[in-house]
């Protein structure tokens, strides 16, 4: 079995595949530092594994056939064999010395992944997870994004990777995008850090990894790797405050009245929650309820009627509001580009 | 040879069965309520396995709802380790040390009735749980954190209600019950063997059962200790693992690990037990290399209490930390190669005869070989970064508990089923069980590693289409039949043979141990005079006068 | 056909059954210790060891007395002096009450005094279930002796029972040790 997803790991097209057969959260497509080193060293593992594998495999189904009882048998015992010094010494020394082959390129992966140093221009990125969405703090910018990351491109002429500060605002919680580097997890009072330099724009499926309560299958990741120009616009959109739009008045009103901004941020209003995610620009967004539904305004407007439609479980209670305050709230959310 | 008999069977009302259940505190009928307790469990497990399965064949799949799914994961773990794995093995131990030692019963017979009694009713008490909270439609208040439950969401906080309490009291049950259990293995195999068995002529399953003891003593207790804690925390105000105090629930993971690592090895120590009775047997050979045989499982036992956060890997402990337990956790692979080899040394130059007992080993040899492989690719801490808390782990581990623990259990039933009833179970029966039951554990097991190299976390009640899952989970839920389909042929064979099974006699197998020189099933004294040996197997010494073992010993 | 003439001899059961036991119940209590280790010094707020312990050495050089006071009733029972057994076996009784009424006292001082409680920070947290996880084991030690005591002083205790008494004693041995450790690191190195 093993031999056989060896010979899967190096048919290029799966490691080409993103969309592709084999799917966009494929760990052996990596497109950043620390998936790379992951992926060398998984193989030479592989490689090492399959041989064993062979080797052992091959005597146990040659010993099996070659010495049943044959049906012309004169029922004799075979000579018995007690043991021997010689063969127990060469099957102790050979594991122990691939065991210290496999652990000294293993501690060398360890140390270059999680003892890497941050270059002039790296992306600080606080990632705050909660019960179940993702709140990204961007305290080089000053402002705060939820649910969908956005990180620049690194050149390996000129890594610009992105530092990941990993928190948790109740319980734990595990950031894994498999393409660009193992999990790490996100523990209250215990903060963590990993970091990713995608050598590739697009956009970079995970999701939550940790089991944190009733709705973690929908705690869903994307991360979106853009050129620097597009980043750079990204940022300063989001840097702005939220748009104000007078046609939609009523629908700000009742995101008061309503205490939607008991849990909700959006800067430039007095909402300032912090139970939920940040919605300044909720319609810069692609997906809804932490990647749980496409953000268009049907669906938009079914999540504020009940969340619990979209993600059983979700933290988000069903606001006691009409037909008509929900279609102006909804109106409203959709100006909040 | 031993002249061949079968013990009266007398019919009993079933009240008098009752009582003697209830009453007894005989080594063989405690071994028997064990085992008939962990084939329930089995089942229930099974069923739990199959509901999820069913959930998990499509993306998006409606057919449970995420409460009830993530109860259902949480105890079919705790089910499986704790009231299928362990008591199954204690039932065997219990039944078949005193034999092969040629010992009366157990060293406390009375702590054996106690500990089984609070395994029982810990189990029982942690399906109460089903009953209670919402009742039944919503699965109850049954327990839903996993079957690790990790700190904070077992706090009160995160799990209002009483569905914790149900999986902390119900184990901290069983957990007596298994010290008790294993407080009485050693003593019995340390005090209780006959003259002439020294512990390096004691049969390898008796070696194995002083270790397992020995390692529940010290892997239990730190269980223990971390839900009396836990309970601190849910009832008196403690803040053992409240953060908002300055806790760690980072502590917790230790604990249980220390725990949770150990424990393994406590389960499939016995199972190697097994394999190194049943292998020798069907391949008319010695054991090859007894002493290393029992040191390595000895220094196996050693190293496993040092591995234990390699289930932490993705934590966040400094580069050292992960280093030295990636360290630790290779070296243990090292002993258990050797066994590996070391039973390929036994069947080479055998005679195999492929009986049912013989043929789950085969596939034991094999799957272990398997599960070991992708167990040091879960050692390699990076390449662990990405498949820690995947589908790879359920692969794993399900490789080595079902693939490994159970088809040995399979195994020892096959095996000793005619010493303990009399006769023998259905040779064609047992074959079709097998074969059935190969396929299903392979279409369900081998493919189900692939969800996690494609990224697919464990613990989802349902999971996104366009990732590439949903074949791969589709073949595993179908496995899933044909392992249920095995497991019916396995229940009926035992029903069955029990009336009509071909009568066994003393020693149905040509096998060379105690337990098979007095009558199937054994009086309740076992042995009429006490045996007394002088090699590792005295009934070859018996059959073969002229050239006896403790020639070569 | 054992092919020998020394004569088997195993070890006891109660003695081996009673030293498994030891080996698991320390490793419950290493569990504690190491989670009283880990938090020292890392309460929030809230009353540290310095400010409110006071090191308890009556009642330690009480219970450590009791364990050669147990090991007296031993020997002389060995030699089938029962009176003499019974003397020390109750000397050992009252020692060991002593030290689980001293430690009341201090938790009552802690609790109305202080105001200090398990719920209080961390340190109260690991120190009441340290300490009462030793003092429970205290409580069970105090009933089997007190059930042997009784037994005593009907007369029902002789030379012969001396081994399971002994084997008594093994778990009487460790509760000791088990509050040596406890004290040292509650008493010496966290504060």
């Amino acid at each position: 079995m093993v031999a056989a997803l060896l010979s899967w790991a190096t048919l290029p097209t799966f490691a080409d595949a993103r969309d592709g057969f084999f799917g966009p959260t494929n760990i052996f497509a990596p497109d950043s530092t620390p998936a790379h080193s992951i992926f060398r060293l998984s193989i030479f593992e592989l490689e090492v594994e399959g041989a064993i594998f062979v080797v052992v495999f091959s005597l146990l189904a040659y010993a099996i056939t070659k010495f049943r009882q044959r049906k012309n048998d004169d029922d004799s015992e075979p000579p018995q064999v007690y043991g021997s010094n010689q063969m127990e010494l060469a099957w102790t020394v050979l594991p122990v010395l691939i065991v210290v082959v496999l652990f000294l390129t293993t501690a060398q992966v360890i140390h270059r992944v999680q003892d890497a140093r941050r270059p002039p221009g790296t992306i600080e990125v606080t990632v705050v997870a909660h019960q179940f969405w993702w709140e990204f703090r961007y305290p080089q910018y000053g402002f705060v994004a939820s649910n969908e990351l956005h990180v620049p491109l690194s050149a390996p002429q000129l890594p610009t990777p992105t530092f990941l500060a990993l928190q948790s605002a109740d319980v734990d919680h595990s950031f894994w995008v498999p393409r660009l580097a193992g999990k790490t997890d996100l523990i209250p009072n215990h903060p963590n850090t990993m970091w990713i330099d995608p050598q590739e724009t697009g956009l970079f499926l995970g999701q939550c990894s940790q089991y944190c309560g009733v709705q973690h299958a929908k705690m869903l990741q994307r991360v979106y790797v853009q050129s620097r120009e597009e980043f750079n616009k990204w940022v300063h959109a989001q840097q702005q405050p939220a748009a104000s739009d007078p046609a939609v008045a009523s629908g700000s009103a009742l995101f008061i009245t309503k205490a939607c901004f008991a849990c909700h941020t959006v800067r430039g209003t007095i909402a300032a929650g912090i139970v939920g995610p940040d919605l300044t620009h909720l319609m810069s967004r692609d997906t809804i309820g932490s990647g749980a539904v496409p953000l268009t305004p049907e669906n938009l407007r079914q999540w504020v009627h009940n969340p619990a439609s979209f993600k059983p479980g979700s933290l988000m209670p069903a606001p006691d509001i009409t037909e008509q305050e929900l279609d102006q709230i909804t109106a409203y959310l959709l100006t909040l580009r | 040879m031993a002249s061949e008999s079968i013990a009266l069977r007398v019919h009993k009302s079933p009240l008098h069965v009752v009582y003697e259940c209830v009453a007894t505190a005989d080594h063989k009928k405690i071994g028997l309520m064990y085992i008939v307790y962990a084939l329930l469990f089995l089942v229930v497990m099974g069923i739990e396995a199959i509901l999820m399965r069913i959930q998990l064949s499509h993306a998006n799949a409606t057919f449970l709802s995420p409460e009830v799914f993530n109860r259902l994961f949480t105890l079919h773990g705790t089910t499986g380790v704790f009231f299928v794995a362990m008591p199954i093995l204690f039932g065997f131990g219990n039944y078949l040390v005193p034999l092969m030692i040629g010992a009366r019963d157990m060293a406390f017979p009375r702590l054996n009735a106690f500990s089984f009694w609070m395994t029982a009713f810990g189990g029982f008490f942690l399906y109460a749980s089903f009953f209670a909270g919402g009742g039944l439609s919503q699965a109850g208040s049954a327990p839903d954190v996993g079957w690790f439950a990790y700190a904070p969401l077992t706090s009160p906080t995160f799990s209002p209600g009483h569905s914790t309490d149900y999986w902390t009291l119900s184990l901290l049950l069983a957990g007596v019950g298994s010290i008790g259990a294993a407080v009485n293995f050693i003593a019995t195999i340390l005090c209780m063997r006959c003259p002439g068995m020294t512990l390096s002529r004691m049969p390898l399953l008796a070696w194995m059962n002083l270790v397992m003891g020995g390692l529940i003593l010290v892997t239990i207790s730190p269980l223990t200790a971390a839900q009396l804690m836990l309970m601190a925390d849910r009832y008196i105000g403690g803040h053992f693992f409240d953060t908002a105090a300055g806790g760690s629930v980072v502590m917790w993971m230790h604990f249980f690990w220390i725990f949770g690592h150990p424990e393994v090895y406590v389960l499939i120590i016995p199972c190697f037990g097994f394999v190194s009775e049943i292998v020798p047997v069907f391949s008319r050979k010695a054991m090859f290399g007894y002493p290393a045989m029992v040191a390595a499982s000895v220094s196996i036992g050693f190293v496993s209490l040092g591995v234990w956060a390699h289930h932490m890997f993705t934590v966040g402990m400094p580069s050292y930390g992960n280093a030295f337990f990636v360290l630790t956790t290779m070296v243990v692979a090292v002993p258990t190669g050797i066994k590996i080899f070391n039973w390929l040394a036994t069947i080479w130059g055998g005679k195999i005869r492929f009986a049912t007992p013989m043929l789950f080993c085969i596939g034991f040899l094999f799957q272990f070989l398997i599960a070991g492989l992708t167990g040091i690719m879960l050692a390699t801490a990076p390449f662990d970064w990405q498949l820690s808390a995947s589908y790879f782990v359920v692969a794993h581990f399900h490789y080595v508990i079902v693939g490994g623990i159970l088809f040995t259990i399979f195994a020892a039933f096959y095996y000793w089923y005619p010493k303990i009833t009399g006769r023998m179970l259905n040779e064609t029966l047992g074959k079709w069980h097998f074969w059935i039951f190969l396929i299903g554990f392979h279409l369900t097991f081998d493919f189900m590693h692939i969800p996690g190299l494609l990224g697919m976390p464990r613990r989802v009640y349902t999971y996104e289409a366009g990732r590439g899952w949903e074949t791969w989970n589709m073949i595993s839920s179908i496995g899933a039949i044909f392992q249920a389909a095995g497991i019916l042929i396995f229940v009926y064979n035992m029903i069955v043979s029990y009336f009509h099974g071909a009568l066994a006699g003393n020693d149905p197998w040509d096998a060379w141990t105690l337990e098979w020189a007095t009558t199937s099933p054994p009086p309740d004294y076992n042995f009429a005079g006490v045996p007394a040996v002088r090699s590792r197997r005295p009934l070859w010494d018996i059959k073969h006068p002229d050239d006896p073992d403790w020639k070569y010993e | 056909m054992a092919g020998n003439d020394t004569p088997w001899v195993l070890p006891s059961r109660g003695r081996v059954g009673m030293i498994s036991l030891i080996i698991a119940e320390s490793a419950i209590f290493m569990i504690f210790v190491a989670a009283y280790i880990f938090y020292i010094g890392k309460s929030l707020d809230g009353p540290t060891p310095r400010q409110v312990l006071k090191i308890p050495i009556f009642i330690t050089v009480c219970l450590l007395s009791s364990s050669l006071t147990m090991h007296w009733a031993i020997a002389t029972l060995r030699k089938g002096k029962t009176a003499s057994f019974n003397v020390f076996w109750l000397i050992t009784l009252v020692l060991g009450a002593i030290f689980l009424a001293g430690t009341g006292r201090e938790w009552q001082h802690l609790i109305y005094q202080e105001g200090f409680t398990i719920q209080t920070n961390l340190f109260g947290t690991t120190y009441y279930s340290l300490v009462g996880l030793h003092a429970s084991h205290v409580t069970a030690g105090l009933i089997g002796l007190t059930i042997v005591a009784i037994l005593g002083l009907a007369g029902k205790i002789k030379r012969e029972h001396s081994e399971r008494c002994e084997v008594f004693a093994l778990y009487w041995h460790f509760v000791d040790a088990v509050w040596v450790v406890v004290f040292t690191v509650v008493y010496i190195v966290g504060r």
